[in-house]
């Protein structure tokens, strides 16, 4: 069913993609199916979970499972820093003409007046004109939101360790709440780029990896923030006790992941 | 199964579900081993089916059968299926049925999530396959998908670039599912550096999917975007670089090979021990050589693009890099061999494989150790003769090892004998039908062959009609190993013991058991303590 879904999903948006009026309709069916399936497979896991049919050795498979998943997590991101990375050390370079026996000999004399030099949106100017992200606006708040919320988590976590459970609801509150507030602050940073700055995902290399990362990370906060959300939810319920919290534990995992993500676009996307 | 008392409670009692839902609904490691299995069999025969259309084609110079572009298509999902439909889920079928029984536990660590890791693949494989009745049919760019030119197909691209994303999630699952099994339910007592070869391959062959999938997807995902989102990722004139995507596409395609050739490796080194009545000679060592060569396999990718024009240095780091490949791998060949030295060696259908795999292998690991020097690779780069190294390494080594890997535990899952005297017949035609088909191919290259072109120069013929027959003789040849199979699961043959081959309970914890095993709990009944000590 899940497969049905998944398969319905991107079925779908291929289909949009090339133009088929069909495509968005199987893309959300698909969708819904899938976050069905999901609903129905870990409230069994709950369920299953609160009947205490799991012993520590199914416990830590679940938790060495989470663990590998973000390691693949941490892969996918890897790369797109690479890339980054790729682009302003050698593509660029290249494209202005240095190293005179390869690349840069031909580059050169296609574009000889490109100057190498970041930001850039290549040496045909793709896009025209445009503006960079600065750092110390809404990204360094941006940093400041996360961090905090990365503190309230833990605190949140102590909270449970010490079976406070008002401690443990508010601090996930807090968490949930400052990683809406950091997407909130994300979408209208992407306005002002679209609307304002002239800076798009066709603004050339520059663009494109902007939002290709910026992207990705906001998409695995919204994805933290729903799980979360769920944790939140069973917290109000009254699941969980101080050792019986994996679920808790791996949301915190991911959204610490999250985090550490974000220092790195920080750092080398929005500042340097 | 009823004398022994279960605690698990009522609904393990009974056998597996009836019908249809069986399959779909199942949690059971065998059963899902046996799906990737069954999977990976008709992939092999459609994409089998695809390299007979290309060596058809291929037979007389001049264009016959059919049209360049459809050649190319053929040549692209060929690639693909076969590394993704084929021979990765047939290991994972292998996984899923030998690594519980091998390291005492009652199924893989995370039983649903590994059906839907088997699930996802068939809807993947549509995916794929359906572009080829779309509009300016499939990609036709070679299963590297490199941009620019893939960035020129039409419908079929985001198609590929969803079905390589399901593909990467599918493996990505399983890996985790092999990494967690091993890691938590081994049975007490079988430590890590005391678990079988096969274990320890597929251990390392799941990291390197975990660490390399995801980068396949986030570079075809800025294909995607490239296409679609007017991104400059791979457009030098918005500041990108093709070339990127070759280095990202390598980085993960040089340890998607080592993915394929690794868990050969552990199938041939638990069947060489037991043929030749031996324990595998050296196992330590050849622990530490598995685990040498994932590494080495993230720190060699570029070896692939020695003629794209990268920096002198670099060309340099990476041959010299590639070359070190040679030592663990050294290592491994000589440990093998080794093993059977002295030993009383008999020669049944998987052993035969086994030692089929040996020799082609090594035969692809010498041309490797050619194409490794960046100089003489430029005049190697993109003709026959790389094409016959990476044939030598991929089907004389993972698909006959997987052969090997199919007689030898074939008789423990079905509790029959194959037929000996077909299993034979079906080694020595595949081994014969297989060089003739890619041997002349190295000569081909030498002489300046070009592929993935439908046509070539007339004195290249005779060589080309040597390996179209070649290829038709190892293609039908498949068609009597299903034959095979079949007969053995519908039980037409002598029954097997529980430890099938003389001795075998020695080199396995998988012997201990009956043939067939248990469809729950292998281990009911067995002493895992006991065997774990033997061993």
């Amino acid at each position: 069913m899940a497969s049905t879904g998944l398969f319905s999903f991107v079925g779908g948006f291929a289909a949009k993609l090339i133009g088929s009026g069909a495509g968005t309709f199987f893309m959300v069916l698909g969708l819904l199916l899938l976050v069905g399936v999901m609903v129905g497979w870990f409230g069994e896991v709950i369920n299953e979970g609160l009947q205490g049919l799991y012993n520590p050795q199914v416990e830590r498979s679940f938790r060495w499972g989470m663990i590998w998943f973000i390691a693949s997590e941490v892969m996918f991101f890897a790369c797109f820093f690479g890339s980054l990375f790729y682009f302003r050390a050698y593509v660029i370079p290249w494209l202005g003409g240095e190293g005179t026996s390869g690349v840069g000999a031909f580059t050169h004399l296609l574009w000889p007046d490109f100057k190498p030099e970041w930001p850039t949106n290549g040496p045909a100017r793709v896009g025209g004109e445009f503006e960079p992200m600065g750092a110390w606006g809404i990204p360094a708040l941006n940093t400041m939101i996360l961090l905090s919320s990365g503190a309230t988590v833990t605190w949140a976590h102590w909270g449970l360790l010490k079976n406070d459970r008002p401690q443990f609801v508010k601090g996930l509150i807090a968490t949930i709440a400052l990683g809406l507030a950091f997407v909130v602050l994300q979408a209208y940073e992407y306005y002002h780029a679209y609307t304002e700055m002239g800076l798009t995902l066709g603004a050339g290399i520059y663009g494109s990896t902007f939002f290709l990362l910026t992207g990705f990370h906001g998409f695995h906060v919204t994805i933290g923030a729903i799980f979360l959300t769920v944790i939140l939810f069973r917290a109000l319920r009254g699941h969980f006790d101080p050792d019986h919290h994996f679920a808790f534990e791996a949301a915190a995992w991911y959204w610490h992941f999250v985090d550490v993500v974000w220092l790195g676009l920080f750092i080398f996307v929005y500042w340097l | 199964m009823a004398t022994v008392a279960d605690t698990h409670g009522a609904e393990h009692e009974h056998g597996p579900a009836k019908g249809i839902l069986r399959w779909i609904t199942t949690t059971n490691h065998k059963d899902i081993g046996t799906l990737y299995l069954t999977f990976a069999m008709i992939m092999f025969l459609v994409g089998g089916a695809m390299a007979l259309i290309i060596r058809a084609e291929l037979y007389q110079p001049g264009l016959q059968l059919v049209d360049p572009h459809f050649f190319n298509q053929m040549t692209t999902l060929h690639a693909l299926i076969m590394v993704f439909g084929a021979v990765m889920p047939a290991f994972a079928g292998f996984a899923n049925w030998m690594i519980p029984p091998m390291i005492g536990a009652p199924d893989m660590a995370l039983p649903r999530m590994n059906n839907w890791s088997f699930w996802i693949l068939p809807f993947a494989a549509v995916l794929l396959s359906a572009t080829l009745f779309m509009d300016g049919g499939a990609i036709a760019s070679g299963w590297t998908l490199y941009p620019p030119l893939v960035l020129q197909f039409g419908d079929a691209l985001p198609f590929t670039i969803f079905s390589v994303h399901l593909l990467g999630i599918s493996s990505i699952l399983a890996s985790i599912n092999i990494i967690v099994t091993i890691f938590n339910l081994r049975a007490p007592g079988l430590t890590m550096m005391k678990m079988p070869m096969f274990c320890w391959t597929w251990l390392i062959t799941a990291f390197l999917l975990i660490l390399v999938m995801p980068v396949l997807a986030g570079a075809v995902t800025m294909l995607l975007f490239d296409k679609f989102f007017d991104t400059s990722f791979f457009d030098a004139a918005g500041g990108g670089d093709p070339v990127l995507f070759q280095h990202l596409f390598w980085f993960f395609g040089h340890p998607e090979v080592y993915i394929i050739i690794l868990p050969a490796f552990g199938i041939v080194s638990q069947i060489i021990p037991t043929f030749s009545r031996k324990p595998l000679f050296g196992k330590n060592s050849m622990i530490f050589a598995t685990a040498v060569i994932g590494f080495l396999s993230f720190i060699v990718w570029a070896h692939h693009q020695f003629t794209v024009g990268m920096p002198v240095p670099a060309e340099l780091y990476f041959m010299y890099a590639t070359m070190l490949i040679a030592v663990p791998t050294g290592v491994k060949v000589f440990n093998w061999l080794a093993t059977m030295w002295k030993g009383s060696l008999t020669f049944e259908t998987p052993m035969l494989h086994a030692l089929g795999f040996l020799v082609l292998f090594v035969f692809g690991g010498f041309t490797g150790i050619m194409m490794s020097q960046a100089p003489a690779d430029l005049y190697y780069h993109d003709n026959y003769f790389i094409v016959a190294h990476f044939h030598y390494t991929l089907v004389g080594g993972g698909v006959f090892a997987i052969f090997a890997g199919l007689f030898y535990w074939l008789p423990k899952w079905t509790g029959t004998m194959y037929d000996e005297k077909l299993g034979k017949l079906h080694f020595w035609l595949s081994f014969l039908g297989f060089n003739l088909l890619f041997m002349p191919q190295h000569f081909l290259g030498l002489a300046g062959m070009p592929r993935r072109i439908p046509d070539y120069a007339v004195q290249f013929t005779e060589f080309n009609q040597m390996s179209s027959v070649g290829a038709f003789i190892f293609g039908f040849t498949q068609l009597l190993l299903v034959y095979i199979v079949y007969k053995c699961v519908k039980g037409e043959g002598e029954k097997a013991s529980g430890e099938v081959w003389e001795g075998a309970k020695s080199h396995g914890l998988e012997w201990n058991l009956p043939s067939p095993m248990p469809y729950h709990h292998s281990f009911e009944g067995v002493d895992i303590q006991k065997a774990v000590a033997d061993e």
